[in-house]
């Protein structure tokens, strides 16, 4: 009998060797004559298992890993296909705590189904919601959205519905959708994952979206660093395409929807959404000013709904299972959950999909183990390069939007960065200058140059040279950055550097009281 | 850090004006003996109609040359309708995009901050020395490159790097001598 084996063709599975066991067991069951059919699915998350192989045997899917080329032999003796016990096993997948403890709506699929099969993505639930939107009016489908409490995943939170509402408002035949898949915060990789593992979501949640505000054509603008994420995402426009979705007649109902992908060039300021839709345009990504707001006035002039991959990719569940089920979950004014990626120095790095209100100490203690050094955390950054750093008195923080900008800092995109007490907070702030120097599109000269004048400070500092002086330099230029910039590369530049460096004054060779006074 | 050369060539007065009455006749006597402008062309001509192509098309020709030729910006610019201006601002503005060939083997080490939380400075530092290259520059004989990257969003698994553009996570100093080994040995490293 042919045994199904699952090898994530995720990227960062594959970074760590994937394609190699894939390849190993390929060979070596046929050496045996053992039958297999190897199912290449996206990744379930627990990217510290990673090469994580899963064996069907009677209908239970059993997991082994981290899994390495050289492995598979001995996996076989064990008896590998029939989910026989060896050190790597941890056991039924679906029952695995790290899993069973998460609330996983936009992530439902992950890792569970061939990323592109149609048939396999319509019999765990794919399609439902789209198939419902088909049936209502845009009006109906937009205050679905609004009713669910959807608020933007990529950072800002901007409630969804309010956005779609302005768009399917604003007057005019040609509107666009355009994703924003431009995921270039270190820390972040839950876009690149989806497209990866789960594209059909991603391509549904845009469709409901064009059928919502009238569009007809969408874009996603995905960063040339996943270039297999763009590969997996063609492929699944051409199987839905073929399937009758994409194209004139959207699953018969008259309408037309389509969707191309375009690649950025290697600019982390394309992820702002003004940006990005110059970069859209084939210009140089330098953001504009709004108003105008880009739902009056985004891609080419036109009307335009801009939201992140997990935005959109949320947007199916709502459909399919009702704005009341998204929004019973979460916390206060943050509602539906939030897809929270653990990263840098953490035990069990991956992906953790809860209701907004989960505590940072529950993500990186309970689900990430602490650090992989094993040495206390001094520093977390949760939100992206431009979030603050968090000390570890802060772990019983909610993670939800208000909450976190109470306490001066971001949720974000939901990607939590841990450092252990070897980090040096004074390099970390420094490079968030030389990387906004770095990034900045130019723009706005508090950006362009006070970044560049930031390093400089901030190496006087570290240096000796005239510190109260160039303290009080370091603070106004962070005021001039934050005040005097379009957008949020110039403008949050300095939270990473002041939370560096008032939680962290001796990194720099300050005192606490220096900083404050 | 970004290093962006540019060809600075002398021209003779002869030469220049023979360039210029080339571009005045629209670049078709320059491509008749210059099948890569000819080339770029046909590449530029296949995506014009559609909407703001510009980033498409530059992909597509640095995909097929593996770097922007000198007559990408002339070229396009005119398929286009842009000024070359306009087309240069673009190609500079874009770290993906190279105006020189590039080295038979690059290395990129990710110094995002989670990378950063488990390493990659230190591992970027050893690829320097390894390399006897900066960031962002090419050995003398073209034979390896070096270049940083803001986050492959392989971000659990770090350190990253991309060798000879295939992406590596956990990477530490002796499996970088052994990645770019055998980069430089042809071979698919595993």
């Amino acid at each position: 009998m042919t045994v199904t084996v699952y090898i994530p063709r995720d990227s960062s599975a594959r970074a760590v060797g994937a394609d190699e066991v894939a390849v190993a067991l390929t060979a070596e069951a046929a050496r045996r004559g053992d039958e297999i059919r190897i199912v290449r699915n996206g990744s379930r998350g627990m990217l510290w298992l990673e090469p994580f192989v899963e064996v069907e045997v009677d209908g239970t899917r059993v997991g082994y890993g981290p899994v390495q080329a050289g492995d598979v032999a001995a996996l076989l003796d064990a008896g590998l296909l029939t989910g026989a016990d060896h050190g790597l096993k941890h056991g039924a997948v679906d029952d695995l705590p790290w899993l069973a403890r998460q609330d996983r709506l936009t992530y439902a699929r992950m890792g569970v189904i061939d990323p592109l099969d149609l048939a396999d993505y319509e019999t765990h639930g794919g399609l439902a919601g789209l198939r419902n939107a088909v049936a209502m009016t845009p009006q109906e489908v937009v205050d679905a959205v609004s009713a669910s409490g959807l608020r933007g995943r990529g950072g800002a939170g901007f409630p969804a519905g309010r956005k779609w509402q302005t768009v399917l408002s604003a007057p005019g035949d040609t509107k666009y959708i355009c994703c924003n898949a431009d995921e270039g915060d270190s820390g972040t990789y839950a876009d690149r994952m989806l497209m990866e593992g789960d594209p059909f979501t991603l391509l549904e949640g845009m469709t409901i979206a064009g059928l919502a505000v009238g569009a007809t054509h969408g874009y996603i603008y995905i960063r040339s660093e996943y270039p297999d994420a763009r590969d997996i995402l063609n492929a699944a426009i051409g199987a839905a395409r073929t399937f009758g979705w994409l194209g004139t007649d959207v699953l018969g109902s008259g309408r037309a929807f389509d969707i191309n992908v375009r690649m950025g060039a290697g600019a982390y300021i394309c992820g702002e959404e003004t940006s990005m839709l110059d970069s859209l345009e084939g210009k140089r990504g330098m953001v504009r000013a709004k108003p105008p707001l880009p739902a009056l006035e985004g891609l080419f002039g036109k009307p335009t709904v801009v939201n992140n991959v997990l935005t959109l990719g949320s947007v199916p569940f709502v459909l399919a299972e009702g704005a009341d089920a998204h929004a019973s979950r979460g916390l206060d004014r943050s509602l539906g959950t939030q897809v929270f990626q653990l990263a840098g120095n953490i035990k069990q790095g991956g992906v953790v999909e809860l209701g907004f209100g989960v505590t940072l100490r529950e993500l990186v203690e309970d689900f990430g183990g602490g650090t992989a050094s094993g040495r206390p955390i001094r520093a977390i950054q949760v939100g992206g390069p431009l979030g603050s750093y968090l000390t570890p008195d802060q772990l019983d923080l909610p993670m939800e939007y208000e909450t976190f900008a109470a306490a001066g800092a971001m949720v974000g995109h939901g990607g939590i960065v841990v450092h252990d007490d070897t980090v040096d907070m004074a390099k970390l702030a420094r490079f968030a200058m030389e990387f906004c120097s770095e990034e900045s599109c130019g723009k706005c000269t508090p950006c362009r140059v006070g970044s560049t004048r930031g390093v400089e400070v901030i190496d006087r500092i570290t240096a000796g040279d005239d510190r109260a002086g160039n303290l009080t330099l370091l603070l106004d230029l962070c005021d001039v950055m934050t005040d005097g910039s379009l957008c949020a590369m110039g403008g949050l530049t300095p939270m990473p550097v002041l939370s560096a460096l008032t939680k962290f004054p001796e990194d720099f060779g300050l005192t606490a009281q220096e900083v404050t006074s | 850090m970004r290093s962006w050369s540019f060809d600075v060539k002398r021209l003779t007065l002869g030469e220049m004006t023979e360039r210029s009455l080339s571009e005045i006749a629209g670049g078709a006597s320059l491509e008749a003996a210059d099948p890569t402008s000819a080339r770029v062309r046909a590449v530029a001509e296949a995506r014009s109609a559609e909407p703001g192509p510009l980033l498409e098309i530059l992909h597509d020709v640095q995909n097929e040359f593996g770097h922007l030729p000198e007559s990408t910006t002339p070229v396009v610019a005119e398929v286009l309708n842009l000024s070359r201006a306009e087309v240069h601002g673009v190609i500079s503005f874009y770290s993906d995009f190279h105006t020189a060939p590039p080295a038979e083997v690059t290395v990129a080490i990710c110094r995002g901050e989670a990378c950063q939380a488990v390493g990659a400075e230190a591992l970027a530092d050893y690829a320097k020395s390894r390399l006897g290259v900066d960031v962002g520059a090419h050995a003398k004989d073209g034979s390896v490159g070096l270049e940083q990257i803001f986050c492959f969003g392989n971000c659990a698994l770090g350190p990253t790097a991309s060798v000879a553009g295939r992406l590596h996570g956990r990477v530490t100093a002796e499996r970088l001598d052994a990645l770019i080994d055998d980069a430089q040995a042809g071979g698919s490293s595993s």
